[in-house]
């Protein structure tokens, strides 16, 4: 493992023109992320991280550079194009959840499938399975608002593993989670990465950063630094 | 995702946040029923009107004394005394007068009428066996006063139903007397309500014979008006002169300047009534207009700020990946159900509405399919529109844009 180029970014800029006023938010950045890493991005706000993670998930296109995603180039694509390559290849996890309001967990889970084409018994039966895979096979009825933060986190995390996409995007993923649960997010991280997930994660906290086996540091749009000479903090698995 | 997945799909959106699909229905409820229901009210006032208008009778002609349009000051219409009862059979019997059927000679004023226990002030109307005929006034009990009634001066009365309620509450008014001024009366009869007040209110008066009323009761030998039905509605201008030339020459006036009377014929009623039924149509375009711009920019509002509030939704499913065109035909299905549901809904209680007031009124209960069409489709194109274009919009952000979306 470790030897498929799934991420690879060339020369990236992301350029803001708002009124006449150009606002640099990331200028020439190249790295890459291999099959199975799990790489920490970080930075203090206003780095650039975010807008980086967008172009990453195809939310947002770069200005300049090459970006190519699991060997398909992510550039001139259009707007369907590029929902297309989310659905398949991108499992997205964001600070705010985001899981639909007044939906039941498994309805959260199954709506990437639903847009993938995946027929109706098969959505029910993989949706379970990850649910039941982040610890929440008690929970699966219940809608958004009567689930913990944590627990709508991990809603989030098997709606992003349910169509097997080649990166996992965490943005923040532990912003608004109490800091006990948040360990428990990190373990699901960790244990995924072990099964060979490829992951990449953004936080402003380092102890969380460093549940990561890399992490690229950014400051003002710029890589500064990018190594892996930490020492990876590994969470006890109890259960 | 194929079509009915998609169906299903708005359908459980639809259910999962009842609150807002409920409001956004009544929105669209309101908007429609309001326009069926006002347009139904304006109609069914316009019909009554009309109605109404026409059941003063058919074909009706009045001549009236003493309201020449030029001339030296003279006192009210009515108020004079050259209409006698020989005018009248004068109409009836001349060669001349070829075109009118029936002619009612009528002798009417207000006066006081008791009985025992209480009294009330009415019109007191001398009338002939052929009034009810002319006025198209029925009987719903007793009988109406006879040509012998009127030969023989009998002390009888037949009376609306409004003075029946008036002098006798719940008792059989038929058989009990009446008293006006100093002569007393039998009631024989009591006419059917005709409801409302045209130009005069034919459920509040007093019918007697024209010979009573004139020698017994007011001590008078002229008459108030001769009315006359003419053959047909299209011989009524014919009747009109024909009656005209025959007074002029009975009172010896050659100038129909002069004339001491006038007649008003049904043909200047009905210009009335078109008139006004003219006046009605455009009355109620402007309500159903107005009711229909309030009712879909209420209908716009609620749609825009629902699917507007559900940007962020938007791009979560971008994000999820979802591609433009199931977003905006999710919305599209969406707004439809919503549009249409809410349409039927709308429709179903407008016309409810417009039976429950036209009962409240005592007016026809009309319901115009136009309308009703018009209402519906105007609704449901806004509802589909705002419910849709705000939806294609936010398809069509970035997605990171949209779910930023504040």
């Amino acid at each position: 493992m470790g030897v498929v180029s799934m991420i690879k970014v060339s020369h990236i800029s992301k350029v803001y023109h708002l009124d006449e006023v150009e606002t640099v938010a990331l200028s020439d950045i190249s790295f890459e992320v291999k099959s199975g890493e799990f790489v920490a991005i970080m930075g203090p706000s206003g780095s650039g991280k975010s807008t980086l993670m967008h172009i990453l998930g195809a939310l947002d296109l770069p200005t300049g550079g090459e970006y190519i995603l699991d060997g398909e180039k992510v550039e001139n694509l259009s707007d369907d194009e590029l929902a297309d390559i989310r659905n398949r290849k991108i499992g997205f996890i964001f600070q705010a959840y985001n899981l639909l309001p007044r939906t039941t967990a498994i309805k959260n889970v199954m709506l990437p499938m639903l847009y993938a084409g995946v027929g109706k018994e098969e959505r029910i039966d993989r949706a379970k399975k990850y649910l039941q895979m982040v610890g929440l096979e008690n929970r699966m009825e219940h809608t958004s608002n009567q689930l913990s933060g944590g627990q709508q986190q991990r809603v989030a995390i098997a709606r992003a593993l349910v169509l097997n996409p080649a990166i996992l995007l965490a943005d923040e993923p532990t912003g608004n989670i109490a800091s006990d649960q948040a360990e428990e997010i990190m373990a699901i991280f960790q244990k995924l990465n072990d099964q060979g997930h490829t992951i990449i994660m953004i936080t402003h906290e380092p102890d969380i950063a460093e549940h990561a086996k890399r992490i690229i540091h950014i400051k003002d749009g710029k890589i500064f630094a990018d190594s892996s000479n930490h020492k990876q903090r590994k969470i006890k698995k109890n259960q | 995702m194929n079509l009915s997945e998609q169906f299903f799909e708005s359908l459980a959106i639809l259910t999962v946040n009842k609150l807002r699909t409920g409001l956004a229905a009544l929105g669209i409820v309101i908007g429609i029923g309001s326009v069926i229901a006002l347009v139904s009210l304006g109609q069914s006032s316009q019909q009554s009107i009309t109605s109404r208008i026409q059941s003063l009778g058919a074909n009706l002609l009045t001549v009236n004394p003493g309201a020449q349009r030029n001339g030296s000051v003279r006192g009210a219409a009515g108020g004079n005394t050259t209409l006698t009862n020989e005018d009248a059979v004068a109409i009836a019997s001349s060669p001349q007068v070829t075109t009118v059927k029936i002619v009612s000679p009528e002798f009417s004023r207000r006066a006081q009428v008791t009985t025992g226990k209480s009294n009330t002030n009415t019109q007191i109307i001398g009338v002939t066996d052929v009034y009810a005929e002319v006025h198209k006034l029925t009987i719903s009990s007793g009988s109406f006063i006879s040509a012998r009634d009127v030969e023989s001066v009998n002390k009888v009365a037949v009376i609306g139903p409004q003075v029946a309620t008036d002098l006798f509450g719940e008792v059989d008014p038929i058989g009990q007397s009446i008293r006006i001024g100093s002569q007393t009366l039998n009631v024989i009869g009591v006419t059917e309500s005709k409801g409302g007040t045209g130009f005069q209110n034919q459920d509040d008066l007093v019918m007697v014979p024209l010979t009573t009323a004139q020698k017994q009761l007011f001590g008078v030998n002229y008459l108030s008006s001769i009315a006359m039905e003419a053959k047909s509605s299209e011989v009524m201008t014919d009747a009109q002169n024909e009656v005209g030339y025959l007074l002029l020459a009975r009172h010896n006036l050659t100038d129909p300047a002069t004339a001491d009377f006038s007649i008003l014929s049904q043909a200047d009623i009905l210009n009335t009534v078109s008139a006004t039924t003219g006046t009605f149509t455009t009355l109620l375009a402007g309500v159903a207009a107005i009711s229909l711009l309030v009712g879909g920019i209420g209908i716009m509002n609620i749609m825009l700020v629902t699917v507007t509030e559900r940007t962020r939704e938007i791009g979560l499913r971008k994000a999820l990946g979802a591609k433009k065109k199931v977003i905006t035909t999710q919305f599209l299905i969406e707004s439809m159900l919503l549009t249409f549901s809410g349409g039927i809904v709308g429709v179903i209680l407008g016309v409810v509405a417009s039976y429950f007031i036209a009962n409240l009124t005592n007016s026809p209960f009309v319901v115009s399919p136009e309308a009703i069409g018009l209402a519906f489709v105007v609704s449901v194109a806004i509802g589909i529109l705002f419910g849709w274009y705000p939806a294609r919009r936010a398809a069509n952000l970035q997605p990171i844009e949209a779910l930023r979306y504040e």
